[in-house]
């Protein structure tokens, strides 16, 4: 048995002294920074920090920091187990060929293991410096992105990104959570403030890289029901997210700083998503509206968010 | 490429030697988090 496995490995070392096989490199650490999806993760630590600073009581500075890179590593986890994932998809579409996997820079094995490994850690290290109860929803969140979304719901159905965005709707309820212990009705209201700007957000984006989509065989709204029913979905999920942003205010949880700034901000949204349902193109080069709302769309959330910041600190 | 390439094993070691240095750094970072989310959960401030 043992003199078998010792010709085994000197088979082994003749075959790749001998044979020339293309060898594959190790990841670069920038690929795997690539991974985590860095433009995206920024909004989530954004949405998570607000969570934690708008939270009553005060958090110590180790603790907070702690509990934000914690979010910010749960994104990058979920990022990168999503990558590992979905690098067929990825490799048939101009606007992610390019990242590590699709590009062939790096093996499934390895974003594999850095996406569970970066899982466990950061909700490890969440549970320990701040509550098992942030550690929990943080799990949940990944869990959810990674089980739910990308491996159930992406390629099956076109409400993919409405139950999907849930996921993306956590982080405000996780600083919250790690600041106090528990979750109450204003990180609940901005969990479905972001869990309703989601579609939004997303099919503004698919409209006009809907070919993108179709190629790879995604069931994108626009793909399957057009663009015509995309923009009146556009404009129905916008309603509900205005009034979510707004109800802070009229709930006492919010003062009027954030009121009339929600308000303005939501009266942007909605007249930007007017403009949306009334275009007629079906093409790109015609959808000046629907990339105008998609980059507004990710100010409109940093905004809502940094104004509620603000007003809770002149509160204070 | 291949294993035998000498450029190859110069990229290798170059990414081995990259991923040290970042390694080492995160590992001291996450000494000094350590350290500090200790102290604070013994302290209670």
């Amino acid at each position: 048995m043992a003199k078998r496995r010792i010709e085994g490995r000197c088979d082994r070392t003749y075959m790749t002294t001998v044979t020339a096989t293309p060898a594959a490199l190790p990841a670069d650490w920038r690929d795997l920074l690539a991974l985590t999806k860095p433009r995206v993760m920024s909004l989530v630590v954004f949405t998570g920090l607000c969570g934690l600073l708008v939270a009553p009581g005060q958090v110590n500075p180790i603790i907070g920091f702690t509990a934000i890179l914690c979010i910010a590593l749960g994104a990058g986890a979920a990022a990168a187990l999503n990558m590992w994932y979905e690098a067929d998809l990825d490799a048939k579409m101009k606007r992610t060929a390019s990242r590590p996997l699709p590009a062939g820079r790096m093996d499934r094995q390895t974003a594999l293991h850095f996406g569970v490994g970066l899982s466990f850690f950061s909700v490890l290290l969440l549970g320990l410096a701040s509550n098992w109860f942030a550690a929990a929803i943080l799990a949940a969140s990944i869990l959810f992105y990674v089980v739910i979304y990308t491996i159930w719901l992406k390629r099956r159905t076109p409400q993919n990104i409405v139950i999907g965005g849930a996921a993306g709707a956590f982080p405000p309820v996780i600083g919250w959570a790690a600041a106090t212990g528990d979750a109450t009705l204003l990180p609940i209201l901005l969990f479905v403030l972001i869990f309703l700007w989601t579609p939004p957000h997303f099919w503004a984006l698919s409209l006009f890289v809907r070919s993108d989509y179709a190629a790879a065989g995604v069931p994108m709204l626009p793909v399957v029901s057009g663009p015509k029913v995309t923009r009146q979905q556009i404009a129905i999920y916008t309603l509900p997210m205005a009034a979510a942003a707004i109800a802070p205010w009229p709930l006492g949880l919010a003062g009027a700083v954030y009121g009339v700034a929600a308000s303005l901000l939501s009266l942007v949204f909605v007249v930007l998503a007017g403009q949306v349902l009334a275009n007629r193109a079906t093409e790109p080069e015609g959808m000046k509206p629907e990339k105008r709302l998609f980059g507004y769309s990710i100010l409109y959330l940093f905004a809502v968010f940094g104004a509620l910041v603000l007003d809770q600190w002149i509160l204070k | 490429m291949t294993s035998e390439d000498p450029q190859h094993l110069v990229e290798v070691r170059r990414r081995q030697r990259s991923r040290a240095i970042i390694m080492a750094l995160l590992l001291g970072a996450f000494v000094a988090l350590i350290y500090g989310i200790t102290i604070v959960r013994m302290t209670g401030k």
